[in-house]
């Protein structure tokens, strides 16, 4: 690990003005130490968001639902309301990492935590989502788990979170402090695909901190499935997260989203549209799960991503209507 | 660069330290090193065995992705802080003798901090529960089954 020096803010503004050139925010710190310590990231300055607190301001009966962002993923899935009105985003923190991460991770840190690409974590390998520039490794190298949806030649890694990827489905957005003033973005317009710029993973500036999770009146029911390598403990080799509304089995709206498989959490108008106005029977739900990769064209390289996402969806679904 | 230091204030096992440390210090490493309680374990030092499990604030944590000075001000309890003060086990440390839960030993105080947060937290109901619960800990000796029986039994005998 580099030196560097150690700021604690105690408020917002503080915070704000902390950042700059070779700065890093920590908050529960699980990616941030991790990184440090391979010298993936080595900042000068650390700025702790830990007493900001701003961050920790919480508002169960507004509308929308505001969790600070500097709640941690333990706190968030003990909540009733989340758990009764948004099991997509429950079950997400639920099946993300281990009990002793969901401890100390944040909200905030979640939705910003960097891909598992090994290229990427390591430091000496060429990877221009690390190094702007750089030419993507994982392209003539090795790298199992490649994302289906939204790669460029400049990048192919997953985005690894789950949390997300419930929130997209949920129609959730983040607030956003910059320097100027408090912003609010959809979390479906929150990441970038890598396009020829794979290191600009969000909208957000660099000194900008997310401050809250606006959750709004869930519509329907909702749902999350991940699938794993192992029944526990794992990223996700695939996930979906649907937030549905039925008339009996007619489904009246669908907002579908994948994780595991795509760049960034990537919501599927197409497994919507698949299942929008129609019963909700499972040759419909795995129709859907098809619909979601009907664009892209088939390769051996591929195969099993599309076929473990489009099962997600499919489970997804039928979970929502209790099976 | 050359290397920072701060001021960490912290207090372990109930007896507060006020020590001068590098930024780069992590709790795992100031519990070892600086203290010398070398009950807490390092693994993997990336977040996925849960050897270096203790408790901060009363929740577990891996003591290697925390950095020392992020836990300023904080109550830690780590293996040694178990047990009665006359160096009685506490009934979990005793149960895991009961139920063989180790071969090595290396994993074990990790497993034994998180059992406890999982007893805590109310996860220990079945035995699948208990398993999902300590999913973060691995042992290498494959100690599982007694692992999982010995919180069994201790969350059994609290009645949880
Ligand atoms: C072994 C292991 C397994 C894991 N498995 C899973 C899994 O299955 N599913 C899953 O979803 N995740 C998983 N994770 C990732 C884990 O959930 C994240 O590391 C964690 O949620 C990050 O939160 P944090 O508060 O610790 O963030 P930090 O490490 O403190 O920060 C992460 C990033 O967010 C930035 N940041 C933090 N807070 C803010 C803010 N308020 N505003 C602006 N920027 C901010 C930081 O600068 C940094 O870039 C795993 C991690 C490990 C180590
Ligand atoms: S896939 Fe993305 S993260 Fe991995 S080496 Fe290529 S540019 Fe880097
Ligand atoms: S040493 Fe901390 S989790 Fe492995
Ligand atoms: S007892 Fe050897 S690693 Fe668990």
């Amino acid at each position: 690990m580099r030196p560097f020096e150690y700021a604690r803010p105690s408020d917002l503004a503080q915070a704000l003005a902390a950042a700059g050139p070779d700065t890093v925010f920590i908050a529960g710190g699980t990616t941030v130490v991790d990184l440090m310590r391979l010298d993936v990231l080595a900042p000068r300055r650390l700025v702790g968001l830990g007493d900001v607190a701003e961050l920790r301001r919480t508002e169960l009966d507004g509308d929308p639902v505001r969790l600070g962002a500097g709640v941690t993923m333990a706190e968030a899935a003990a909540l009733p309301l989340v758990r009764e009105r948004y099991p997509a985003l429950a079950a997400a923190i639920d099946l993300a990492a281990s009990a002793q991460i969901r401890n100390v991770a944040t909200l905030g840190g979640n939705l910003l935590q960097k891909t598992r690409c090994p290229y990427f974590r390591d430091a000496s390998s060429p990877c221009g989502r690390r190094r702007p520039g750089d030419a993507c490794s994982a392209l003539t190298g090795h790298l199992e788990q490649r994302a289906v949806l939204g790669a460029s030649p400049h990048c192919v890694a997953p985005y690894p979170g789950d949390m997300a990827v419930a929130l997209v489905a949920l129609e959730a957005s983040v607030e956003a402090a910059t320097a100027a003033k408090v912003v609010t973005v959809q979390v479906a317009d929150l990441f970038r695909e890598p396009g020829d710029a794979p290191h600009k993973e969000t909208v957000l500036g660099d000194g900008d901190i997310i401050t809250a999770v606006l959750l709004p009146a869930p519509r329907g029911t909702s749902a999350f499935v991940k699938l794993r390598d192992r029944a526990s403990f794992a990223f996700a080799a695939a996930s979906a997260a649907v937030s549905l509304e039925l008339d009996h089995d007619r489904v009246v709206a669908a907002r579908i989203a994948l994780g595991g498989v795509a760049t960034r959490p990537w919501r599927s108008s197409e497994a919507e549209s698949a299942v929008s106005g129609e019963r909700l029977t499972p040759e419909r739900a795995f129709a859907a799960g098809e619909a979601a990769f009907e664009a892209v064209a088939r390769t051996h390289e591929n195969r099993r991503g599309i076929a473990l996402g489009a099962r997600a969806v499919t489970a997804a679904l039928l979970a929502c209507r209790g099976g | 660069m050359k290397p920072e230091s701060a001021v960490v204030s912290i207090t372990v096992n109930g007896t507060p330290h006020r020590l001068e440390a590098d930024t780069r210090r992590t709790l795992v490493d100031l519990l070892r090193e600086d203290l010398g309680l070398t009950g807490t374990k390092i693994g993997c030092g990336q977040g996925t065995c849960g050897a270096c499990t203790v408790h901060v604030d009363g929740v577990r944590v891996l003591a290697c992705l925390l950095l020392a000075v992020t836990v300023e001000g904080g109550q830690v309890l780590t293996i040694e802080g178990l047990g009665t003060p006359d160096g009685g086990l506490h009934e979990l440390q005793q149960a895991f003798i009961d139920r063989d839960a180790l071969q090595c030993g290396f994993c074990t105080p990790g497993q034994i901090m998180s059992g406890l947060g999982c007893i805590g937290e109310g996860r220990a109901n079945t035995a699948e529960e208990i398993r999902e619960s300590m999913s973060g800990n691995l042992c290498r000796c494959a100690a599982y089954p007694g692992i999982v029986a010995a919180i069994a039994d201790v969350a059994e005998g609290q009645g949880a």
